[in-house]
């Protein structure tokens, strides 16, 4: 693996799943910086740009990743993005990343369940990332 | 203006022309709807024909002749009735066949005009209809808001429910996994959160709880004539541990003799959120004070914190369910987003206010309106 770490954005308003997320990318072998709410994710952008950001999407709105997504998407075109929703479980709403008409608008690089296993997680951002295992 | 779709079946031209005439310029308006209707009159002389354009044109009401020349009316009602369709039927019928009618409305048939009627009584039949089908609408159209509302909310409330789980799940899987090392003290600070969150987890539940009794509990509400003071001394007494702890001082002012009609549990839930909301988002070494008054018609039960306030932008959302205002001073605060949308239902149910003006870093001030002689719903 790269011998220079690469820095993950986590941004969820769950202290908690932000501290357990961070935890476990760390231990992969990755730095991170957090950010607890749309707002101040926006505003980290701004000076840092994450390798891979991995964003929730109910915040304080409740297509706050959607909205993150776009922002990202547009400073950073090259920077992939991971959608942790457990939105789908809930409402039966579920956004299907395949399908070309959702792709167009949503431009995350992958959704996943908040419940996914660490070497799932870990073999998502290795992939996106271009790591090999 | 709404526009409800009669056909007309009847075999008599003149019939037809007739009711077409009579409901051309007719409106029925209400003070209590919120549009006027007028009607538009599509004419079929058969069973056969008006079938056909039931089934095309899909009527708001049915003006039916039992006398056809091919199939009878009452089978056309029939073939109404086994396709359920949302139609109101009304036979028209000669005073020799009553006998028919009595049949006609056990067969489904809203009502019947005896043949020869005159305008009046057609119109006033039609007006009867009108209501009927207005307030179906409404009733449709308030079911429906209803079910949206509850599947929001429910949707939510899972979200809610599961998040706290969640977090203690991931927490218990990192313990297990030994994640922090071999030494106890490294988990003491998830083992904190743990606790946090089933303390978090505890008071939705029991906001819920609360939030239940003020949506079924109406029948069993005990409105008596209650000193309000008492009530307050009650609520400030069992926040008492909270506010020492907080270092919040709780002062009751005003006047100790007002008596309110109202159910005691009910008061004792809006103190306690209140209250309690002013000791939670204060500062340590902050003050509240609770100020009873009465102005003749309504008690007013005014709380006032020297706490965090709340932003203009937040202040029109903190009556909704599950609001929670997320900001850096309101982070470690506990709550599950339903006491002041209790409040607001409780206060409603008593025709009551509620306002509440802020003013950030300075306090917020909520203050409550009550009828004396609550008008209860």
């Amino acid at each position: 693996m790269n011998t220079t770490k690469k820095t993950i954005l986590l941004v969820d308003d769950d202290q908690d799943y932000l501290y357990q997320m961070k935890t476990r990318v760390e231990s992969f072998g990755f730095q991170t910086m957090l950010a607890e709410s749309q707002k101040e994710a926006e505003a980290l952008i701004e000076s840092t740009k994450p390798d891979l950001a991995i964003l929730d999407l109910m915040m304080e709105n409740e297509d706050s990743g959607f909205i993150l997504c776009y922002k990202m998407k547009k400073k950073y075109p090259g920077v992939p993005i991971i959608i942790a929703t457990g939105v789908a479980a809930e409402t039966g709403i579920s956004f299907d990343i395949n399908d070309e008409n959702n792709r167009k608008w949503i431009r995350a690089d992958r959704f996943l369940e908040k419940g996914i296993r660490s070497e799932k997680l870990k073999e998502e951002i290795y992939k996106l990332l271009k790591i090999n295992s | 203006m709404s526009t409800l779709k009669i056909l007309v079946i009847d075999d008599e031209p003149g019939i037809r022309s007739g009711i077409s005439r009579i409901l051309r310029n007719f409106r029925v308006d209400y003070p209590f709807m919120e549009e006027a209707f007028d009607f538009e009159v599509v004419e079929a002389s058969t069973g056969e024909a008006g079938i056909e354009n039931i089934e095309k044109d899909k009527p708001d009401i049915l003006l039916l002749d039992n006398k056809l020349p091919g199939i009878q009316g009452i089978e056309v009602l029939e073939y109404v009735r086994k396709k359920q369709m949302n139609i109101i039927v009304v036979m028209i019928t000669s005073y020799a066949s009553l006998e028919l009618a009595v049949k006609a409305t056990s067969d489904g048939a809203y009502d019947f005009i005896p043949k020869p009627f005159t305008p009046q009584e057609l119109k006033s039949s039609i007006e009867n209809i009108t209501k009927r089908v207005f307030l179906k609408k409404m009733t449709n159209k308030l079911q429906e808001t209803g079910k949206q509302i509850r599947f929001q909310f429910l949707s939510v409330l899972s979200h809610e429910l599961k998040a706290p789980l969640n977090s203690i799940e991931g927490y218990l899987q990192m313990i297990k996994e030994r994640q922090a090392g071999p030494q106890l003290e490294s988990y003491d600070y998830m083992v904190d959160r743990m606790l946090h969150r089933i303390t978090g987890m505890r008071t939705l539940i029991l906001d819920l709880l609360d939030l239940t009794k003020v949506e079924s509990g109406k029948g069993k509400r005990d409105i008596k004539k209650i000193r309000l003071a008492d009530v307050a001394h009650t609520a400030i007494d069992t926040m008492r541990p909270y506010s020492i702890q907080r270092d919040v001082r709780i002062t009751l002012h005003g006047d100790e003799n007002i008596y309110v009609m109202a159910d005691s549990e009910e008061l004792e839930i809006i103190f306690n959120n209140l209250i309690s909301n002013a000791i939670k988002y204060n500062k340590d070494g902050g003050e509240v004070n609770c100020t009873l008054s009465d102005s003749g018609h309504c008690i007013e039960i005014l709380v006032e914190d020297t706490g965090i306030g709340i932003s203009t932008e937040d202040i029109n959302r903190i009556f909704d369910d599950f609001v929670r205002i997320k900001n850096e001073k309101t982070k470690h605060i506990t709550g599950s987003g339903l006491g002041l949308s209790i409040v607001k239902k409780l206060i409603d149910s008593y025709h009551g206010t509620i306002e509440v003006s802020s003013e950030p870093d300075q306090g917020s001030k909520f203050r409550v309106k009550l009828p004396i002689d609550a008008p209860c719903s």
